[in-house]
């Protein structure tokens, strides 16, 4: 059991590591929009990756958008 | 080629007239265009490849306006460096940033499309639109792109964005709820740790346990928990002290004190190696406390935001008449006795006088009334209302916080500032319980440390933990959650936590009539034949007649015709009437007045709601009959909510027949007619002195002080903004049916707020007893709090609909 001694105490610097990574998610302004981000996931650009789904469009611009 | 049926507009959605045979090529395809406005918003997000917005989009965009070179002219208003300052935050010396408010956001697709467009614009930094609040943040290099050029190409893709000050009062309520999820951060994973800590160290109790093992793992407890009450339990012992300063007892007395015992009586016990620890209970109730409390704050923020959304119906430029001409000022610029230029379809910038010129004036957003309201030289036009028809001059006589405007945001910010009485009163009460309390606990304390010293401290603590608020305090709002969650999904939005309650107390029920028991628009509820013409026909004559107009009457006539006539329109004159020639004769619509012009004795048609005329030169042809039709809901709404025993009650503006009319159709028997916004209050002030709980019905800013008078309040979603921001409830859908649904569900959720208050009420009186005779220890105490407080959860999750 004496490996506990490790183990806890490692337990609580990886909390305050988690508690770390938040605080700076909050500062950074990731809270700030709870609903968007939802629907961001839905908008993905792959469509010009699909092949059926290539936009048949003559000019050559679909290929690559970033 | 656009085919004989009618097509929908490819962008908005709009029927496309079938003179207009405009198409872009999306996605390969000629798609149909109803204007010129549509073409150039689809054709820029088409170059810019951005066509997987039609894609994704789940609403139609918005008709854009005609994108005139005046408009885009004002924009460079915007980069004059005087009137930057107030909404420009310089980061560097080229550096800006600004918040932008951003009109036709409406679905997820337009906040892609625009990151889109604009963030691939050369020297815009950074482009950022919150899909919540319909915001904008832009950062831009000031000496690669000027900030009328982004707006400019925000509004190619047919959104509108104004540069906004965002208030000192919203940047503090980013800080409060900044901080209070950084509190409830620190909280969570703190208690999974000491929780994680404190199974092993209850399973120790029984099984056995190293003595260094069990210090490390308490060692380890105290440790997490010191953030969590150092920080986020902060907020407790902040509002327990400034309850006690002002010698008061409230909720957060108790919790503080049970929160700072148990951490000091573990601490020591930590120390001393002896007796128990709770590191446990303390992160738990900082944590469950916290989640309530964030709750509570993002709706009161939520009610806030009233002032903000009055500022956004005021204009950020006005044209200024000079000696040299017009020029663009801002708004905040504008002294009273300045001439401004209001051009059709633009939104009045000031309160004044018209000089020159006649218009029909739109005030829908003051009055609710959905007609525009025909005005002329020397008569009053109020800031905030749109010009619908034709070019104003106006003379500013109020300006600032002196305008209508600003009078109803104050008039709704007092109504605000009332409310909280009742929420007083509810925390003395809370007070003398908390009083009760600590009385009981003191004394506890005080006999076991006569009797044996070495239990009292957790004799005591067993005591205030089990008689902790916690299940109490969560009996309410538990169960508001779910009820909202419940209504949230038939579309009703609850906007502030005592809705509910009150609603499932209300007696009265008033509604407003324009656009909460009708539709809010006209439609032809009649055709009455003065010549023996084909009806058809001649609704399409009608309809063609008022082919370019956009006004209300013009829009109703023209609904539901699927070929208009195509006429040459002679002559329009505002209020009255129109001429047109169709195959060679002239045609005349309008109202009785101008038809007596060539048809001196045209006797009026007796009906219901209003009535305009069509006549040719030779002859009366026939008189169409508009009414704003009830929803067809309507009916069933109002026996439904008279079978739950609430009175429903009709108050509008508008003139004594036409509510008559619709209160007789309705089987409402207590309805008033116009009414102004004084008199509505009044009105519900009267009921409110009868002892009645009155829930208000309605839309349009004009009803908001109404709204914010009356126990609880509704809005309809279709209605102005701002009636929804101040109202406690918002109708999301267009159906009324929901609101019988929502008393029900109101008086449910009553009922089970007062089962669990019951059951915590009486879970205390038992226990209390046994901790307090020594019978139950801590740990038993949090067991048994815990599971209290998992019964009123429990209990609160039957409001949920089961799908």
């Amino acid at each position: 059991m004496e490996i506990l001694y490790i183990l806890i105490p490692l337990a609580v610097i990886l909390a305050a590591v988690a508690i770390a990574a938040f605080v700076l998610s909050v500062r950074s302004g990731q809270y700030d929009d709870l609903d968007g981000a939802a629907h961001r996931i839905l908008m993905d650009d792959d469509d010009p990756m699909i092949p059926n789904r290539r936009p048949a469009k003559p000019d050559g611009k679909t290929s690559k958008k970033d | 080629m656009p085919t004989a049926d009618t097509q929908a507009c490819y962008h908005c959605g709009l029927p496309v007239p079938d003179e207009v045979d405009l198409t872009v090529d999306i996605e390969g395809e000629p798609r149909p265009m109803c204007c010129m406005g549509c073409q150039a918003v689809a054709t820029a997000i088409v170059e810019n490849g951005l066509e997987q917005y039609y894609h994704h989009r789940t609403e139609k965009a918005r008709a854009p306006e005609d994108l005139v070179p005046e408009a885009l002219r004002d924009l460079q208003v915007y980069d004059n460096e005087t009137l930057q300052r107030s909404f420009v935050h310089v980061r560097d010396d080229d550096v800006r940033e600004a918040a932008l408010m951003l009109e036709g956001i409406v679905c997820a697709a337009c906040v892609w499309l625009s990151e889109r467009h604009v963030g691939a614009l050369d020297g815009v930094l950074a482009f950022h639109v919150n899909y919540s609040t319909h915001r904008a943040q832009v950062t831009w290099d000031n000496s690669r792109i000027r900030l009328s050029d982004i707006l400019k190409a925000i509004t190619e893709i047919g959104y509108h964005a104004h540069p906004f000050d965002p208030s000192r009062q919203e940047a503090l309520q980013k800080k409060e709820r900044n901080r209070a999820l950084r509190r409830i951060g620190i909280a969570g994973v703190g208690t999974m740790q000491v929780m994680m800590m404190a199974v092993a160290l209850y399973l120790g109790e029984y099984q056995g346990m190293d003595e260094g093992i069990r210090n490390l793992l308490r060692w380890a407890s105290m440790i997490v928990t010191i953030p969590v009450i150092g920080y986020a339990g902060q907020a407790f012992f902040q509002s327990a002290w400034r309850d006690l300063r002002q010698r008061r007892l409230g909720m957060d007395v108790p919790v503080s004190l049970a929160i700072g015992l148990a951490f000091l009586a573990s601490a020591w016990a930590t120390w001393s190696g002896t007796g128990h620890v709770y590191f446990d209970s303390v992160t738990m109730f900082i944590f469950f406390l916290l989640i309530g409390r964030t709750l509570e704050m993002t709706a009161r923020h939520k009610a806030g935001q009233v002032a903000e959304e009055l500022v956004k119906l005021m204009p950020a430029t006005a044209h200024r008449l000079t000696a040299d001409g017009v020029e663009s000022v801002a708004v905040a610029e504008l002294a009273v006795g300045d001439r401004l230029v209001v051009k059709p379809g633009e939104v009045i910038p000031a309160d004044g006088v018209i000089v020159e010129g006649r218009s029909s004036i739109n005030e829908a957003l003051l009055t609710g009334e959905s007609l525009p309201r025909l005005k002329q030289v020397g008569e009053q036009v109020i800031g905030g209302t749109i010009n619908s028809e034709s070019p104003l001059t106006i003379e500013v006589d109020r300006i600032g916080q002196d305008t209508v405007l600003a009078g109803i945001s104050r008039l709704l910010e007092r109504a605000h500032a009332e409310k909280p009485r009742v929420a007083e009163l509810a925390n003395r009460v809370a007070g003398w319980f908390v009083a009760g309390l600590l009385l009981v606990a003191a004394a506890v304390f005080a006999y076991w440390y006569l009797h044996r010293p070495e239990d009292a401290l957790w004799i005591t603590l067993s005591v205030l933990v089990i008689t902790c608020p916690c299940a109490l305090s969560l009996a309410t709002p538990v169960a508001l959650t779910a009820a909202t969650g419940s209504l949230t999904a038939r579309g009703v939005l609850t906007t502030r936590g005592h809705a509910l309650e009150t609603l499932a107390r209300a007696t009265d029920m008033i509604f407003d009539k324009t656009g909460t028991l009708t539709h809010g628009r006209l439609r032809v509820t009649g055709v009455t034949r003065l010549a023996d013409l084909d009806e058809a026909w001649l609704r399409r004559l009608a309809a063609g007649l008022e082919g370019f107009s956009e006004h209300p009457v013009a829009e109703a006539l023209k609904a539901g015709v699927e070929a208009p006539l195509v006429l040459e329109v002679v002559e329009a004159e505002t209020g009255r009437g129109v001429t047109g020639r169709f195959d060679g004769e002239f045609y005349r619509l309008g109202s009785l007045d101008h038809l007596r012009a060539w048809h001196p004795g045209l006797e009026p048609v007796e009906a219901e709601g209003s009535t305009i005329y069509l006549g040719s030169r030779e002859r009366p042809l026939a008189a169409f009959h508009l009414a704003d039709e009830p929803r067809r809901e309507a009916a069933s709404v109002v026996r439904a909510l008279a079978a739950q025993g609430v009175t429903v009650h009709l108050l509008s503006g508008d003139n004594r027949e036409a509510v008559a009319a619709i209160a007789g159709r309705l089987g409402i028997e207590q309805w008033a007619a116009e009414q102004l916004p004084q008199d509505k209050l009044d009105y519900l002030r009267r009921l409110q002195s009868q002892g009645r709980v009155v829930a208000m019905v309605g839309d349009g800013v004009n009803d908001a002080p109404v709204l914010a008078g009356a126990q609880v309040s509704i809005a309809m979603g279709k209605g102005a903004q701002l009636a929804q921001a101040s109202a406690d409830m918002v109708l999301l859908g267009d159906d009324l049916t929901v609101l019988p649904f929502s008393v029900e569900m109101a008086r449910r959720t009553l009922k089970i707020i007062r089962q669990n208050i019951g059951w915590a009420i009486g879970y205390n009186l038992t226990a209390l007893p046994l901790a307090a005779a020594g019978y139950i220890q801590p740990w038993m105490a949090a067991i048994g709090m815990s599971g209290s407080s998992l019964f009123v959860v429990l209990n609160a999750l039957r409001l949920k609909e089961k799908r």
